[in-house]
């Protein structure tokens, strides 16, 4: 196996196993401000339990999001030297300006959500969680500048082999910034969102602290429905943008081989790369064009139009893209179902909805990691759009199998942490809003 | 050019106070969770030291990171060279601060491998608090580059006796620390072992850091030329017996602010031995130095107007949250 190769499965395990958690952390901390909020106005003791509960399972959520973020900062120069060598002038700022700005931010008040709440006051209270939500979503601001700056590179001159910076704020909101950053956003409140349904869906199934299940489940769903229905128009605007800025990328999330006015979109098919053809396609006559350019006889460029040796994978973007649309499209019609049953106070009984989201957790976080797959894998064969490749990017000094050891490292140790994190927060969700049965929860230590 | 030149000497300098932060932050919970088996007779005593770390570890932590994002964004090329070159060594520091992370955490939760994550605790906070000495001790005493400045060695090439030496002496330091904040965090039997260790490690502290100028004078005789650095030694030194005094005398808070200030002197050592070198090569004319390593002038001043919006918030609210936490550990309420 080739040292590219692993170097990419290396990078690719570790921040695909670290992106379960900061979605979950974005819309947990957008319920938990909510909540507080609620709780503040109405001083109904329903919501104080609440955000008991919630921040238990945020803990944990965060504390794992933690421990997988750090191998991340360091990824670069580990795994990366000559990326970090060829871009760090414009690269590497974005990555600490998320740790002074977001990180120190998150964590600081996290522990004072944590282990503080006899010792402020509620006002104080509330603040600290407001600033763990705004740190959170902050954080996945500059995370998102730096992984868009990948993708549509901006604000930088190429001197003596590298990029140097010309232009902070164009960089920074290069052109896909600000649609990725609403993209990735609204994915999070959706996981976060659709997490406290299940949550709220099982107590109500069990039968358990009704009022508080009833309180979580209907902010919750307002939050899921809501952020659902968003979620298609910013998903629209992030297809007509990858569209115009890089469009191989939409070439292969379509599988589309050649250049074509007034272009299908394929709802099903296997993509056939040797063969530059796409089996068993079930297609939407022009709706392609009409989506990218909201004109049924818009061009669409083809894989064709672009040299061999600049054409990205089709498989993995095609099916990660076309699966990302899959599930969204679903939660639309999950989050409208709830809505229709909550609007006829039919939700806290329809028993088969309920168990529905039980199943339906694993969905949005497949729906962030297909998408992230798609965008990521459409980049190729660039590690920077047209300006670095992902083969001239890695470490010349790590030998390939010190990088598959690491994998096997990693791949053991997040086995571990992912089974034992997952154990920890079913027990606290086990323990439920009524605080005491949590035994593991309060001072359990 | 001049500006860029600033620029430069101010990044070393910021670098060095975001690792030195980093030290006297984090560095007294690594020394407590290598020491927790020590110190700890009971789970009373483990609960209420976990107790003292448990909020604040994370935050801490984070300087590490933002020292990593510095000295990336403002010195890319050290960045790359260290990083991919000490790669094993580096996986295997990842490898213990992912499992310390966690290890609170679920040992506080999940009661059925408690004694495993108690370990991965341990271990998590002992080995960084030895490693970090050692990846210093490299890139005081040099390592192999090419002219590419590509690191040609391996790991072993890195087990060498300054390193070690430095690596004792990093985790002496970081030990002492840990029991003095544990004194300061506990009270009774608990307090009076971790003020008995203390002592104990002041005088380790003060044997690794005298080997530590014998190996500086043997492989890195061009140093002891250094005045700043025999005024930084004498800091150090002060530091110690001061630490000792105030330990004797059972002002904990007082002996916490001396071990704090004896990482300020190591770091100050360190800081005139290299500058202006950041990764020094075996062949001098291959070295990182600011100069070479560097990003641009408008990076650097990118740089400098974040972290100087940044880090002033940053040192506020984390006084405001020590102030939250202040006092002796909580054995009850909520939490781990």
């Amino acid at each position: 196996m080739d040292a590219v190769f692993l170097a990419r499965l290396q990078f690719g395990l570790t921040a695909g196993f670290h992106f379960l958690f900061p979605p979950t952390t974005l819309g947990l901390s957008l319920l938990l401000v909510i909540i507080e909020g609620l709780y503040a106005r109405t001083k109904n003791e329903v919501y104080r339990r609440l955000s008991v509960y919630l921040v238990r399972i945020l803990g944990t959520v965060f504390v794992m999001g933690v421990a997988t973020g750090i191998a991340l900062e360091f990824a670069f120069g580990n795994n990366w030297a000559a990326y970090s060598r060829t871009v760090g002038d414009v690269f590497g700022a974005p990555l600490a300006a998320e740790v002074v700005f977001s990180f120190f931010l998150e964590s600081v008040f996290l522990g004072i959500l944590v282990f503080g709440r006899n010792r402020v006051s509620p006002k104080t209270y509330r603040l600290s969680a407001f600033l763990v939500f705004f740190g959170a979503h902050l954080s996945g601001l500059w995370i998102i500048i730096a992984n868009s700056w990948m993708q549509t590179p901006a604000g930088f001159r190429m001197e003596g082999g590298r990029a140097i910076l010309d232009n902070f704020w164009q960089a920074a909101f290069n052109p896909s910034t600000v649609v990725r950053f609403v993209h990735t956003i609204l994915g999070g409140w959706t996981t976060g969102a659709l997490v406290a349904m299940a949550v709220a869906a099982w107590l109500l199934l069990k039968g358990r602290s009704a009022a508080a299940a009833a309180a979580l489940m209907k902010t919750s769903l307002a939050v899921f429905a809501a952020a659902a229905i968003l979620q298609l128009g910013s998903g629209h605007a992030h297809s007509m943008q990858v569209t115009k800025t890089q469009p191989a990328k939409m070439a292969a999330f379509e599988a589309q081989w050649e250049t074509m006015d007034g272009a299908p979109f394929t709802l099903f098919g296997i993509p056939d790369e040797k063969n530059e053809r796409t089996l068993l396609a079930v297609r939407i006559p022009k709706m392609l064009s009409m989506l990218v350019y909201l004109d049924p006889g818009g061009r669409v460029l083809g894989l064709n139009e672009f040299p061999k040796d600049e054409r990205p994978p089709v498989f993995l973007p095609f099916v990660g893209y076309h699966l990302m649309i899959l599930f969204g499209l679903l939660f639309i019609l999950m989050g409208a179902a709830g809505v229709w049953l909550q609007a006829r106070k039919k939700l806290a009984t329809s028993r088969r909805y309920l168990k529905l989201l039980l199943f339906a957790v694993p969905l949005p976080y497949l729906a962030n990691e297909t998408g992230w797959i798609a965008a990521e894998v459409g980049r190729q064969p660039w590690a920077v759009y047209q300006v670095l490749r992902t083969s001239e990017a890695v470490s010349a000094v790590v030998p390939a199998g010190n990088v598959l050891f690491s994998i096997i490292l990693f791949g053991v140790l997040y086995a571990l942490i992912g089974a034992a994190g997952l154990a920890v927060i079913l027990r606290t969700i086990r323990g439920g809003p009524d605080g005491e049965a949590a035994a593991g929860g309060q001072g359990g230590a | 050019m001049e500006s860029w030149d600033f620029l430069r000497n101010i990044w070393f300098l910021l670098i060095g106070l975001l690792l030195a932060g980093y030290s006297i932050l984090d560095g007294f919970d690594l020394g407590v969770g290598a020491l927790l088996p020590f110190l700890a007779k009971n789970e009373d005593e483990k609960r209420s030291l976990i107790g003292a770390v448990g909020p604040v570890w994370d935050g801490n932590e984070v300087w590490l990171l933002a020292g990593g994002g510095a000295l990336f964004a403002a010195f890319p090329m050290a960045y790359a060279t260290v990083f991919s070159g000490f790669y094993l060594a580096m996986m295997l520091v990842l490898f213990a601060l992912i499992l310390r992370a966690v290890s609170l955490e679920f040992r506080a939760h999940d009661p059925a491998r408690k004694g495993l994550w108690e370990a991965a605790f341990v271990g998590g906070s002992a080995l960084p608090a030895l490693l970090f000495g050692v990846a210093l001790g490299n890139i005081v005493v040099g390592v192999p580059l090419d002219t590419r400045t590509e690191f040609t060695g391996n790991l072993f090439t890195l087990l060498r006796p300054l390193p070690l030496v430095f690596g004792l002496l990093g985790l002496c330091a970081f030990l002492l620390h840990g029991s003095a904040y544990a004194a300061l965090k506990s009270e009774g039997a608990l307090r009076l072992r971790a003020r008995r260790t203390a002592l104990t490690l002041a005088a380790a502290f003060g044997g690794a850091f005298f080997l530590s100028l014998v190996m500086v004078r043997i492989y890195l005789p061009a140093a002891l030329k250094s005045v700043p650095a025999w005024a930084f030694s004498a800091l150090v030194w002060l530091s110690l017996a001061l630490v000792a005094a105030a330990v004797k005398k059972g002002r904990d808070g007082r002996a916490l602010f001396f071990s704090s200030a004896a990482f300020l002197g190591l770091w100050g050592i360190v800081g005139a031995i290299q500058y202006p070198i950041l990764v020094r090569a075996t062949d001098p004319a291959l070295s990182l130095t600011i100069a070479n390593a560097s990003s641009s002038a408008l990076t650097l001043k990118v740089m400098l107007i974040i972290a100087g919006a940044g880090m002033p918030l940053v040192i506020g609210y984390t006084i405001f949250a020590f102030r939250v936490f202040k006092g002796k550990a909580d054995v009850s309420g909520p939490g781990y």
